[in-house]
């Protein structure tokens, strides 16, 4: 099935709206901060050192890097209804245009306000841009761009991540492709 | 003395283009992976049963997670800055996995070196991460350092932040 031409009249007339607004499950918290840096082995003493985060930043902060971490959801929760997948509106562009199969080719985090242990984060996801038909190795179907902003408890912008995506129908033979 | 003068600081005027970064080699274990994961929140099943990642994802074993990742070419970077390196943005790209009994090498080159309207010194690196030679991630990364003893990019905000 190819997209028809209203559906992606549709889906281009969400480039940027905000969507699929969250705010995170549980305050920004140490004992992830220890867990991540402890994963990679990471001693900067900005997460491990009171007085030294207190110097250079003002006071204990979270790994720039961590900005996603604090919107999974738990894997189990009493009586949650199913929690929006991150990234959302990629799986809604694949439904509505049609295309089974998508990889994300590349992403980019910029990151703004440091975020600090007991902030409670907010998110939105906004469309930026869903290309014409392409045809790749991969087979056949459209790239799009996808912000996801992230905000403090203040409302200061901490930090947003664009997420490129491909969205396609298999080629004949297909070369394998990455998984994230 | 102030106790931030104890830890190392990387001046702008101590990098040059072309500067490698030092190496980080690290022997990824089955640990490795799921740690990685559990520490991201991430829960899918190809992070942490081998049995799915070969069956469903068509994978030799479970594999590094992208969030996870980030945090290792995030520590590689301020391992080589000090806690006065300050990330602006990072841009990945996904070429291939990491397995248990990969050794992963994380290297870096110097693509830039600037400093902006506002005063803030920047350093661009070519980050990869490979396994055998072959390059399975690489990140496009941009972190502030300060232009002198006096200076420190976390004290930016607003305007004066530009990443």
């Amino acid at each position: 099935m190819t997209a028809t031409a209203d559906a992606v009249s549709e889906v281009r007339a969400l480039i940027g709206v905000a969507q699929y607004e969250e705010t995170g499950e549980f305050p920004v918290e140490r004992g992830y901060i220890w867990t991540t840096c402890a994963s990679v082995e990471n001693g900067n003493p900005l997460f491990w050192d009171d007085t030294v985060a207190g110097a250079i930043t003002g006071g204990l902060i979270a790994p720039p890097t961590m900005l996603s971490v604090w919107f999974r959801p738990h894997h189990w929760a009493p009586g949650r209804d199913a929690p929006h997948l991150p990234l959302q509106i990629h799986f809604d562009l694949k439904e509505r245009l049609g295309l089974p199969e998508a990889v994300m080719s590349n992403n980019t985090i910029v990151f703004y306000d440091p975020v600090r242990p007991g902030d409670v984060l907010s998110t939105r996801q906004i469309l930026r841009s869903v290309s014409d038909e392409k045809t790749t190795k991969l087979g056949t179907g459209r790239f799009w761009v996808i912000d996801v902003e992230y905000a403090n408890q203040s409302g200061a912008l901490v930090g947003v991540e664009s997420y490129t995506g491909f969205g396609y129908r298999r080629a004949p033979s297909p070369d394998a492709g990455v998984s994230s | 003395m102030s106790p931030e003068a104890t830890v190392p600081v990387l001046l702008l005027g101590e990098v040059a283009l072309g500067d490698r970064l030092p190496e980080l080699e690290y022997d990824v274990t089955a640990t490795t992976v799921v740690l990685g994961a559990l520490a991201s929140r991430d829960w899918r099943p190809m992070h942490h049963d081998k049995d799915f990642a070969v069956e469903r994802n068509g994978t030799r074993d479970i594999f590094l997670n992208t969030p996870n990742q980030a945090a290792w070419f995030e520590r590689f970077l301020t391992d080589w800055t000090g806690p006065h390196g300050r990330l602006g943005k990072m841009t990945f790209r996904m070429l291939g996995s990491v397995f248990p009994g990969d050794t992963m090498i994380l290297s870096g080159v110097v693509d830039e070196v600037t400093v902006d309207d506002s005063g803030c010194g920047w350093v661009g690196v070519d980050v990869s991460l490979s396994v055998d030679g072959d390059v399975k991630t690489t990140c496009d990364a941009r972190v502030a350092v300060p232009v002198d003893a006096d200076d420190n990019p976390w004290s930016r905000t607003g305007a004066r932040w530009q990443p």
